[in-house]
């Protein structure tokens, strides 16, 4: 923007929500109620396939303060939940297709009376054959739940020629991985409060990241014109993909009911509901080939990828894309052969969750890439180094990657922080306690690209008050990742405004146009430059003015400096709120729009070639773990992680970001392990589910790499959900350098631990 | 879910007397949040397994989703917004989240607050491991747990410096 050294972008201030948050004045969505309002609670398919007959509510109707049923025959509009595939209605008619769905909604005064009559109501119906093992779903013989096939969506990637490669190559591993669901256990569980306007129009307030999916959804669900519809967030108490897609439906639940009883709607969930109904990460099979000469250089790599997507699309086709393009990992390989394919069961569907496809692959590709050192005698570290992607290699789309690279520092960090080449292979000691590293490296393309591109736009609205202070409104939402912290040092840098004057407050939909989702690391990317679109016609007329104060003052003509809200010449000061005023006195327009569209991507989904992202994010990782051979037992000791993510706006925030993500990566790695059993959840909740405590968070080592990105606000990209995606490879890795034992499946519970040291003994 | 029995319920909540009829099924935290609009205590689970809605009653720190309301009966309940520093400023463990990057979501922080701020009037001075272990009850899901031990730490600091207050 300037030559003015940066006084706001790159400093570790205080976030804006912090003090409000911690001392329990924020407001989220179950803080808030109003006159007259109802409660909903959801009535839900006892079984994982049923033909739906009807209900009978009669027992329901005698609790106190019982009002009305609300179901599939009240829906003004079109019955389809409008995501990708358009497969799933707001609520079934005939047939529901997993146990949990939300089936209608009985309404009631009190949240107890609504949720204890839910409960007495009796959902009539036949049961069907159901299918819950996502391999068994893709033979010819299961029950069909989506199309003729059970496939939601299936990619290819072709390069080069992998057979040949694997036929003259000196080292071939092969593999088979899997990875089971994760759920994203945000703390605040899903919620919404629709509120019946005038002249049919609704208002939803709502815990969400993608305001404009929910106001998609709504309008349809409605049959109303979008400028009907406004959503409103509210605070959003953590969202990590899961407050991606689904709460549209909440909220379109929500509106459903009070366009029933024109009353206002609250809608929020128990945590055992959102267990059983809210979306998750897919549970994966990888099977994969790694072939490469002696010297290391990898020439192939040939995968087949199957999600488990679960009853309807949703999101899977954008996730497995995701997954399908990077699925060989961060290294330059000429010959390559990607299949994967979503498949549909009858569980809850998978969706959204940090990583977005990644984690699942990157075990498998990371595990392997471990077994391939093994085998040719290389140290896995030096192995990655040889064949990681450096500025001007081509990745497995054929994308040549950009100067916006670096995962070989990134490496080297991690090498070094953990003393890699004299402690690894040497950590293990007598005792029964057995220590060891391991590594994993990962890229994450930044952004929707080529899957999303038509989405990849974002608004913001900037405007300048007389009194000097700042309001900066946008599409993408705060859910606890620091986005008004950041965006906010954007506009402060941009205006040479204080960081203090700069406000903002959660997304409304009514602000700013339709930005995309908030997904994908792409806010500060999208909804920064955004913000800078908005601040630069602002940031002229604000200059111009201090340079004409700083005249008026006797300053000489010529060079202005402008830094930390303040303008200089020659010995004259004029302050921020100074120069808006004199703009405010000339009757200048003082608010601007702006907007942001993502570079153009070339990606061709019929090959799988071309550039697939505009940028990426790198990181590397080092896990040193303790292995309890006794118990199988292992914990994560120390965590190193380097991340390239073009610049930290806030190094702080990057850091609770690293931690955060490294943290629910050990989760995914060893813990948190849900279980279906007979098409029905068996641990919706907090004490069987089990998620990483203060006792369990390893020592963390974490640094971020700066490598500028020229299309980015002051060179950022985004890299908010790679933190997450390279700890359990290296913690699989970790164990297998303690104890020798290679476990091929997430998680890592002790007893496949165990098992795996007794086989190999 | 049944109504049952009213109760008389007598306490001190943020330091004011509290006294009126109550189901006597009614959790803590709803009592809170549903007759006394103290919203800052907040419920994730419902089951004592999140730490979300920690308050602190006669010294000590309880899930106020599985304490009765009638439990807290002539005793003293501190929630997050009993916490106050010197001349009505934000208390120096709210701000030391704050400062030190403890809060992401913020969802899962008056809970922490509340368990640490328990801690702290036991131990005033606590090892990083007594941290740990006091606030192994509390789920935070954003923070991977370590800018919020240098919370405590800095906080702990602060009060020794005035007297514990």
């Amino acid at each position: 923007m300037s030559d003015n050294p940066l006084f706001c972008v790159g400093k570790s201030v205080t976030r804006k929500d912090a003090l409000a948050k911690a001392s329990g004045e924020a407001l989220y969505i179950d803080d808030y109620s109003y006159g007259g309002m109802l409660h909903a609670a959801a009535v839900r398919s006892p079984r994982p396939h049923i033909r739906i007959k009807g209900f009978d509510a009669r027992a329901a109707e005698k609790v106190p303060g019982f009002v009305m049923l609300v179901s599939a025959a009240d829906i003004p509009g079109k019955n389809i939940w409008p995501v990708v595939k358009e497969d799933c209605p707001f609520f079934p008619e005939t047939e529901s297709r997993f146990q949990g769905e939300t089936l209608a909604l009985v309404l009631a005064e009190t949240r107890l009376a609504a949720r204890e009559a839910a409960a007495k109501v009796k959902v009539l119906c036949a049961e069907l054959p159901f299918v819950e093992d996502p391999l068994a779903a893709l033979e010819k013989s299961a029950p069909k739940i989506y199309g003729g096939n059970n496939v939601f969506s299936s990619y290819v990637i072709k390069r080069g020629d992998v057979e040949g490669a694997i036929r003259s190559a000196d080292a071939v591993v092969e593999g088979v991985f899997t990875t089971n669901y994760q759920v994203h256990v945000y703390l605040e569980t899903q919620g919404a409060i629709a509120f019946p306007e005038a002249g049919g129009a609704m208002t939803v307030y709502g815990s969400l990241q993608c305001p404009y999916y929910a106001h998609d959804a709504v309008a349809q669900a409605l049959n109303i014109t979008h400028n009907k519809v406004r959503i409103v967030q509210r605070v959003t108490g953590g969202g990590f993909g899961g407050k991606e897609d689904v709460p549209a439906l909440v909220a379109a639940h929500a509106a459903i009911a009070a366009r029933k009883s024109g009353r206002p709607v609250k809608l929020v969930y128990e945590r055992d509901e959102d267990f059983i109904s809210m979306s998750r990460r897919h549970p994966s099979w990888t099977r994969m080939l790694y072939a490469a000469r002696k010297d290391g250089a990898i020439t192939a790599c040939k995968a087949k990828y199957v999600l488990d997507g679960g009853a309807y699309a949703t999101l899977s086709p954008i996730v497995l894309w995701r997954g399908t393009v990077h699925a060989a990992g961060p290294y330059k390989i000429e010959n390559v052969s990607v299949e994967s394919f979503a498949a549909a069961t009858n569980k809850a569907p998978c969706g959204a969750y940090r990583g977005f496809g990644q984690p699942q692959i990157c075990f498998a590709n990371e595990s392997l890439l471990d077994e391939l050192a093994e085998k040719l005698g290389m140290d896995p570290l030096e192995l990655r180094l040889k064949n990681i992607l450096r500025p001007g290699d081509k990745t497995i789309t054929g994308q040549v990657i950009t100067g916006s690279c670096g995962l070989e520092e990134a490496l080297l960090s991690v090498r070094e922080k953990s003393g890699w080449a004299k402690r690894r292979g040497r950590l293990a000691g007598e005792g029964p306690v057995k220590r060891g590293l391991g590594v994993s490296a990962n890229y994450y393309g930044v952004g929707l690209g080529a899957g999303g591109k038509y989405l990849d736009r974002a608004g913001a609205h900037v405007s300048v008050s007389k009194d000097g202070s700042v309001y900066a409104a946008v599409g993408n939402t705060e859910m606890g990742q620091g986005a008004q912290t950041v965006l906010s040092q954007i506009a402060a840098e941009t205006l040479n405004c204080p960081y203090d004057g700069v406000r903002m407050t959660e997304v409304d939909t009514s602000r700013v146009p339709d930005s995309g989702p908030t997904v994908a690391s792409r806010t500060t990317l999208m909804s920064g430059n955004a913000i800078i679109d908005a601040c630069k016609p602002l940031r002229g007329r604000i200059f111009k003015a201090a340079r004409e104060l700083l005249s008026a003052k006797g300053a000489p003509e010529g060079k202005m400096e402008a830094s930390g809200g303040e303008f200089r010449a020659g010995g004259k000061v004029v302050g921020f709120m100074e120069a808006v005023k004199e703009c405010w006195a000339q009757r200048l327009k003082m608010a601007e729009h702006g907007w942001y569209v993502a570079p153009k991507t070339s990606f061709l989904p019929e090959n799988g070639q071309g550039d697939a992202y505009v940028t990426y994010a790198y990181s590397a990782n080092v896990a040193e773990v303790a292995v309890d051979t006794e118990t199988g037992a292992v914990r994560v000791e120390k965590l190193y992680a380097a991340h390239d993510l073009g610049r930290a706006v806030n190094p702080r925030l990057a850091l609770g970001q690293m931690h955060g993500g490294a943290l629910q990566g050990i989760g995914y790695a060893l813990s948190e392990n849900l279980v279906y059993k007979d098409g029905a959840l068996l641990n919706p909740n907090m004490s069987d589910y089990v998620l990483p405590s203060s006792m369990e968070t390893p020592e963390f080592d974490c640094s971020t790499i700066e490598r500028p990105y020229e299309d980015g606000p002051y060179a950022a990209k985004g890299f908010g959900e790679t933190p997450l995606i390279g700890p359990a490879p290296a913690i699989a890795n970790a164990v297998k350098d303690a104890c020798g034992a290679r476990v091929p499946g997430l998680p890592l519970m002790p007893e496949k631990v165990w098992k795996a040291l007794k086989d190999k003994a | 879910m049944k109504k049952t029995a009213a109760s008389m319920l007598k306490c001190a909540v943020n330091g004011v007397k509290v006294s009126r009829a109550i189901d006597s099924g009614l959790t803590l935290s709803d009592f809170l949040r549903g007759e006394l609009h103290l919203t800052g205590t907040k419920t994730g689970c419902n089951q004592g397994e999140c730490g979300a809605c920690v308050v602190v009653v006669d010294g000590k720190a309880v899930n106020s989703c599985l304490y009765m309301a009638v439990q807290a009966n002539g005793k003293k309940v501190i929630t997050i917004e009993g916490l106050k520093g010197k001349n009505g400023g934000p208390h120096p463990l709210v701000q030391a989240f704050a400062d030190e990057g403890a809060v992401q979501c913020g969802f899962c922080t008056p809970g922490m607050i509340m368990s640490a701020y328990a801690l702290l009037l036991a131990t005033p001075a606590p090892s990083r491991a007594e941290i740990k272990e006091a606030l192994s009850g509390n789920i935070c899901r954003c923070t991977g747990y370590e800018m919020i031990f240098s919370a405590v730490e800095k906080a702990a600091g602060l009060l020794r410096g005035r007297g514990g207050k």
